[in-house]
């Protein structure tokens, strides 16, 4: 059992300590997220060629500091925030101490190199965008604070393990706590994942960028990035699945379709989301055929667990709505909770999710990749699944996330601005992202400022939509500045008690196999599944005869 | 652990459809030739492109009847040869690497779209039937320039 | 806490709307037939990007 609290009984009050640690995660990755989206808005506008930078501002400056602040500082704020929201909630109504400190330390970490990353981007001296690619260099100060951010997030992930372990030892044959369970498994991918990107900076970007060494291995940090960049979006993409399996069904006043179905759908991400990276460079040179083709197996085999979810997600909602006496194929959808931010909010990210996960399909598809590689299809792709599926699901956490931790309510007035909010965001992204989808098979390039490549003719067909972009641009920012002022609005709601929604299952006689939680058996299984997948290629790679690179500031 | 009759049956309908997109792809890439550029354990020292063949002398070679191979460098902000002119219907073996940071090399309305990396050589080909001016562009983002990187291909 | 654990065999008369189905599964043909549009959706834009992949080739 998930947990022990009934809809009669009132909320408990949360941990006040808790929520001090929890409140400081979430408004740190909103503050990002503002700044992020004043630097969004400005780049849909000068590549639709409506401004132009004033005060020797740089396109791709704004663009590093959009992909940094949204993609590495909102999510990553937010995410362990919220988890260790639900490890409080769910192991025992309060975290433990060394696990609540190693919390903070990890806080203060990554806000420091939040911070010192925000600066040097500011100053353009690491102008490099979010991926940062050798051989163009930035600051060694800007890589240097990159490792801060992933330290940081070790130490709180070190403090859920903790906090794990204490409870299995201390509840000796009981399943752990889903959402707990959830919540290992998240910052287990992300603790194997980010290995790869801090051998990268660690033992390849600082010394050369510090000028320790000559050159740089570009093919080799390329998959290193990579080897973290794949888990990274499914580092984004769980917890958004944590709150639709978790959290969902109890706002829409139903119960968990499958305990078990859901621990083996997040085994199945932890095993295969890792040996996949190569579906990222499926164009370029220095990796065989052979092994591309192998990780774009592997990258389908990703899509099964997500498969499951979505027949759970569906199962959820009908034995949900049947149990309230609904009838026919489709009558379940009539009586879900629609004027329900908690619920809306998700649920809109769900549906976006169709065509952001179609669309990821055909993005690993080998060849196919050739279509829309590097084009604004992608931007399109993860704006859909980022920016639209696992933000609004992070929205719709928030507006009972805070309420419920700092003891407010969220009220109605707040519960409509809430809808509208998402409805901005989800006209705005669906018509920004609808249209990059579309000039991206046109062949218009992502990262690419505005541009008409001397007047080439086949510019002219692209501006209209880069116009369009612009405007969904602008509708997504409005949503911003609503959701920043809703988030103000909820710290200063009325006192009261806000529910902290965990779900139970559906059917409790229904065992969960133990087989889940032993833990060396996953972990041994994802590290068998990396050596296939990585060890041949990167071996080449660093047995070659390019004597590296060196250093290039080209901005 | 209990699995729905349906979800068998949605399941097994996935992954029958995972396995046909992977048949697809895989059949047309190993035995049909199409599978993406790629260009294997090519090592080259990135700072002497321009002294090492064949990259000292970019340009258009023709290796059989209105085929070639175009032989090119990609630099911060342009490639090297620039503006080249072939015959329709000509088949071109494009060979290229970098001279200084990542680039790309795309052709919009074609399956033209490689990475070009320093230190590595990419291979592509690719069958210009109808005339016009294409266009080369840089699709990965290299400098304060990147928008201007670009080329044409002329096929008359 | 009872009504949350069913004695085994005993079924949630609100959960089944018809008779005759195998054992004590619930009622999901909604579910069903959502995920089957879901996967259509997908076969047919994969198939459509890879159409355009061949005409391009």
């Amino acid at each position: 059992m998930s947990t022990t609290q009934t809809a009669a009984s009132p909320a408990p009050i949360y941990s006040p300590k808790d929520a001090k640690l929890v409140l400081a995660h979430i408004l740190f990755a909103f503050a990002a997220l503002l700044l992020g989206g004043i630097a969004g808005v400005l780049q849909g506008l000068v590549r639709g060629g409506m401004i132009k930078l004033p005060a020797g501002i740089g396109y791709y400056q704004l663009l590093t500091a959009h992909g940094v602040l949204m993609a590495l500082i909102f999510t990553t704020f937010f995410i362990i925030g919220f988890l260790y929201s639900g490890m409080s909630k769910t192991l025992g109504g309060e975290l433990l101490a060394l696990p609540r400190r190693l919390g903070w330390l990890g806080f203060v970490l990554m806000a420091s190199g939040t911070v010192i990353g925000t600066i040097f981007i500011l100053l353009n001296k690491a102008t490099v965008l979010y991926t940062f690619y050798a051989p163009l260099k930035a600051s060694p100060y800007f890589y240097i604070a990159l490792t801060l951010i992933v330290i940081g997030s070790w130490m709180s992930g070190l403090g859920m393990f903790m906090n794990y372990r204490y409870w299995k030892k201390t509840h000796k044959g009981q399943m752990s706590p889903l959402f707990s369970f959830m919540a290992v498994i998240v910052m287990l991918l992300w603790q194997v994942a980010t290995i790869g990107v801090a051998a990268e900076v660690l033992l390849q970007l600082i010394p050369w960028s510090f000028g320790w060494v000559e050159t740089v291995n570009v093919l080799l940090s390329r998959t290193l990035f990579w080897y973290f960049g794949h888990p990274l979006v499914y580092f984004w993409l769980l917890p958004a699945y944590i709150c639709w399996y978790v959290i969902i069904p109890k706002i829409i006043g139903g119960k968990m379709f499958s305990d078990a179905l859901a621990r083996l759908s997040f085994i199945l991400f932890l095993l295969f989301s890792i040996p996949v990276g190569f579906h990222h460079q499926l164009t370029e040179p220095g990796i065989s055929s052979f092994w591309k083709y192998l990780q774009v197996v592997l990258t389908f085999m990703v899509i099964v667990p997500s498969l499951m979810t979505a027949f759970s997600m569906f199962a959820m909602f009908e034995t949900t709505g049947r149990a309230k006496g609904a009838k026919g194929l489709f009558g379940w959808v009539k009586v879900l909770p629609w004027k329900d931010v908690r619920f809306f909010a998700p649920f809109m990210g769900m549906v976006m999710f169709i065509p952001a996960g179609a669309g990821g399909i055909i993005n690993a598809s080998n060849q196919m990749n050739q279509v829309v590689h590097n084009t604004l299809w992608v931007t399109g792709h993860f704006h859909l699944t980022v920016a639209t599926s696992v933000a609004l699901t992070f929205f719709g956490i928030t507006y009972w996330l805070i309420p419920a931790i700092t003891g407010r309510q969220l009220t109605q007035r707040l519960n409509k601005l809430g809808i509208w909010q998402t409805v901005i965001w989800s006209a705005g992204m669906l018509v920004m992202s609808g249209v990059m989808h579309a000039v991206g098979l046109l062949g218009s390039p992502r990262r690419t400022s505005y541009t008409t490549y001397d007047d080439h003719p086949v510019t002219f067909l692209w501006m209209p939509y880069h116009v369009s972009m612009a405007v969904g641009g602008m509708i997504v920012f409005v949503a911003v500045l609503l959701m920043v002022y809703n988030i103000i609005a909820l710290l200063r709601a009325p006192k009261g008690e806000t529910e902290y929604p965990i779900a139970e299952v559906r059917d409790a006689s229904e065992p969960t196999p133990k087989l889940f939680e032993r833990w060396g058996l996953w972990i041994g299984v994802t590290v068998v599944l990396i050596l296939v997948a990585y060890t041949i290629p990167v071996s080449q790679m660093i047995g070659g005869d390019s004597p590296g690179s060196i250093p290039f500031v080209t901005w | 652990m209990h699995i729905h009759r349906l979800e068998k049956i949605w399941i097994g309908f996935g992954v029958a459809m995972l396995v046909v997109f992977l048949s697809v792809i895989g059949i047309s890439a190993f035995a049909m030739g199409m599978d993406p550029p790629t260009g294997h354990s090519h090592g080259m020292d990135p700072a002497k492109v321009d002294s090492t063949a064949p990259f000292d002398k970019p340009g258009l070679k023709q290796v059989g009847e209105n085929e070639y191979e175009a032989v090119m460098t990609a630099f911060a902000f342009g490639y090297a040869p620039d503006n080249m002119e072939i015959p329709a219907g000509a088949t071109v073996h494009f060979t290229i690497t970098s001279k200084d940071v990542i680039h790309g090399f795309q052709i919009p309305g074609t399956n033209v779209n490689m990475m070009v990396l320093p230190g590595e050589i990419n291979h592509l080909t690719h069958t210009f039937d109808k005339p016009g001016t294409y266009l080369v562009l840089c699709n990965e983002y290299c400098g304060g320039a990147h928008e201007w990187m670009k080329t044409t291909i002329i096929v008359k | 806490m009872a009504e949350l654990m069913p004695a085994k065999g005993k079924q949630k008369p609100e959960a089944r709307v018809k008779e005759g189905e195998t054992g004590k599964e619930p009622e999901l043909k909604g579910a069903f037939a959502s995920v089957m549009i879901v996967g259509f959706f997908i076969l047919i834009t994969w198939f459509g990007v890879f159409a355009l992949f061949l005409a391009r080739n």
